[in-house]
């Protein structure tokens, strides 16, 4: 067992800490409340060689794994940025990058990823869809075969920097659920360039995380070559568990990241702030939740490596899952605790615009929500770990 | 020789400080020594100035930088090769608060080597001496200019600006080789990017042990300021006039 990091590991830390230190809160702020994309930030995470961390070296990138990405987002998150120190990496590099990386073919990794490691290609992936939801195998968006073309038709919703991306990854049905032999047969990934006349976008306000604009999509008649698919065909499912379980340790790290962001800056105000005798940081009845919630995103966090770990060493998505959920729930159930807490630090002031711990507030809410729900990963703890009966109905 | 115009390359020596964070909160272990308990240690903010400024001109001209640093510096040398220096110098030499003392450890060093330009820091962002640079510069017979704010390589010479009090500025032509410090703001220092980092890692650190006994400063005794008080004055408006005058005149303003 080794818990220490490497001389690399340690420097991508640092440099990510600089890069924080350099877009604090007050940018963020000003981003968030005019709804813009944070261009010189991925200007500087992109120089720095960040969007290609988990890309090999031949095709541009640093050829690190989850691990080190990981490291990064959370530095990132954690001196300032909150959210955005994940988010615009999640989108590009786990939706885009690593799915390209893991399981595309030589034609497509050379097409994307050298574009993609410079910062130059922005991604995003067409997921989800009303109906269908975390009940993924039930998306209705089909693929069907048009001599040598693919005909893509259907709707998905909350796709996060479709409205900007010049690259989408598409999740789409190429098998009927009803003619499959299997329930995760039929489902087939395909690769797009953006912006595409045959697909609409159309942004949806939201709560957070307003420097990145989350979209309903919809593809009607989208005509794609045949070489846009990424095979094998219909057996799709099991690629997109390679994305989705880093795209869970992402958001563990989000999570960790936000909420060490507000505990210190609450601290800050807490050691100066009396309204009493004392400062109010000398009182146990605010220490001690902070003191809970950071000793379990610790916890968290550990965890959450050890799923990297398991990723970066091509163990079995199942128990990759495991801990990558495992480490989510604990993550974000401390985290909810966390920010919580340094809002009711600020008082009042917590709710001011001004104090931004309003701001990380809005951002910790949709991890709770987003990939899965609390919920659902306690679901999969409780079926895939517990070895207890499903509980739901597919 | 003939540098610059000509398309020769030039050969860079930076001098880089390992130094304790201005954010650090410093606590005495006792009167000669500050407690080394949690203080933050960081390339010092100049020489990240200077290290880009060589690194620019390597890109621009061509050549060698070669980074070299005093004392237990690792981390910072290892910083500055992953920025896009090609080799690093560590002279494990423990040389405390004394520029003289680290200037010609480095001399030592230095004088072995083919050089163009050395690079400094203005000063450092702990002692600020501001001596090192132009220490070392007259030890090597190099002429030099301080607080430099840009750099020009022009036909074997270098044309540089030099930042005056009252926003005054001085442009100064030194023959190659030379000795610069620059001033922070000469560029805007890039990140260290993570290929910069795995390049770095198969880059040179050579130890270099040298000897210097002489010493020319002796620590007296470290203090830390005495804490300012503020006084609330209390009373009517006559009262606290009173009183104010009252102060004034004890501490001579009046």
């Amino acid at each position: 067992m080794e818990f220490s990091m490497s001389d690399e590991q340690r420097m991508i830390a640092d440099t990510a800490r600089e890069i924080a230190e350099d877009f604090p809160p007050e940018y963020w702020r000003e981003k968030e409340e005019k709804q813009e994309f944070a261009e010189e930030f991925w200007r500087a995470i992109s120089d720095a060689g960040f969007v290609g961390i988990i890309i090999p070296e031949e095709y541009g990138g640093a050829g690190m794994g989850m691990i080190e990405l990981l490291i990064a987002m959370e530095e990132l998150a954690a001196n300032g940025c909150g959210m955005a120190g994940v988010w615009y990496l999640v989108l590009t590099e786990v939706f885009g990058a690593l799915s390209i990386v893991k399981h595309g073919t030589e034609k497509q990794k050379e097409k994307y990823l050298p574009k993609i490691a410079k910062g130059k290609l922005e991604f995003c992936m067409a997921l989800t869809e009303p109906d269908a939801g975390t009940n993924t195998l039930n998306i209705k968006t089909t693929a069907k075969k048009d001599g040598d073309e693919w005909v893509i038709n259907g709707n998905k919703i909350f796709i996060s920097g479709a409205d900007r991306a010049g690259g989408m990854l598409i999740v789409a049905r190429t098998t009927p659920k009803e003619k499959a032999p299997r329930r995760t047969y039929g489902i087939s990934l395909f690769l797009v360039e953006l912006p595409n006349p045959a697909i609409r976008i159309n942004p949806i306000p939201k709560h957070g995380i307003n420097y990145s604009k989350t979209c309903e999509v919809s593809f009607n008649d989208l005509r794609l070559p045949e070489d846009s698919l990424i095979p094998p065909q219909d057996e799709g499912w099991y690629l997109i568990l390679d994305i989705l379980n880093p795209e869970r340790m992402s958001f563990t790290t989000a999570a960790i990241g936000i909420s060490k962001l507000a505990i210190n800056k609450a601290i800050e105000y807490s050691k100066h702030r009396r309204v009493f005798v004392d400062p109010i940081g000398s009182y146990q009845a605010l220490q001690f939740p902070l003191a809970e919630s950071y000793a379990m995103l610790e916890a968290a966090k550990l965890m959450n490596f050890k799923a990297a770990w398991l990723f970066d060493n091509n163990v079995n998505y199942r128990e990759v899952g495991s801990f990558a959920n495992m480490a989510k729930v604990v993550a974000v159930e401390a985290g909810i605790k966390a920010v919580y807490w340094a809002m009711q630090i600020f008082g009042g002031y917590g709710y001011t615009k001004e104090y931004d711990v309003e701001r990380w507030w809005r951002e910790i809410n949709l991890i709770r929500l987003a990939p899965v729900t609390q919920q659902m990963a306690l679901a999969y703890i409780g079926e895939h770990i517990l070895g207890m009966p499903k509980s739901y109905r597919v | 020789m003939k540098i610059g115009n000509g398309g020769e390359s030039l050969k860079i020596f930076v001098l880089a400080k390992h130094a304790i964070d201005t954010e650090s909160e410093i606590r005495l272990k006792d009167e000669k020594s500050i407690d080394e308990k949690g203080l933050i240690y960081d390339i010092n903010d100049w020489d990240r100035y200077a290290i880009e400024e060589a690194i620019r001109l390597k890109e621009m001209h061509g050549g060698e930088v070669t980074v070299i640093g005093v004392g237990n510096n690792e981390d910072t040398l290892r910083k500055c090769l992953a920025m896009g220096a090609d080799r690093a110098i560590k002279i494990p030499l423990e040389t405390g608060m004394d520029p003289y003392k680290t200037a010609l450890a480095i001399k030592d060093v230095i004088s072995e080597e083919n050089f163009d330009l050395i690079i400094a820091g203005l000063m450092s962002q702990d002692c600020n001496n501001a001596l090192v640079g132009a220490l070392l510069a007259s030890m090597l017979n190099l002429p030099f200019a301080t607080a430099v704010t840009s750099v020009k390589v022009e036909d074997g010479k270098l044309r540089v600006t030099r930042e005056l009090e009252g926003g005054y500025q001085e442009e100064v032509i030194l023959q190659l080789p030379c000795l610069i410090t620059v001033q922070s703001g000469i560029n805007e220092p890039r990140y260290v990017s993570i290929m910069g980092i795995k390049r770095a890692k198969s880059k040179e650190i050579k130890e270099v042990d040298v000897k210097v006994d002489k010493e020319m400063i002796e620590l007296e005794r470290m203090y830390l300021p005495p804490v300012k008080k503020a006084e609330l004055i209390t009373g009517s408006a006559d009262e606290i006039a009173e009183k104010l005058i009252e102060i004034f005149k004890e501490k001579g303003v009046i």
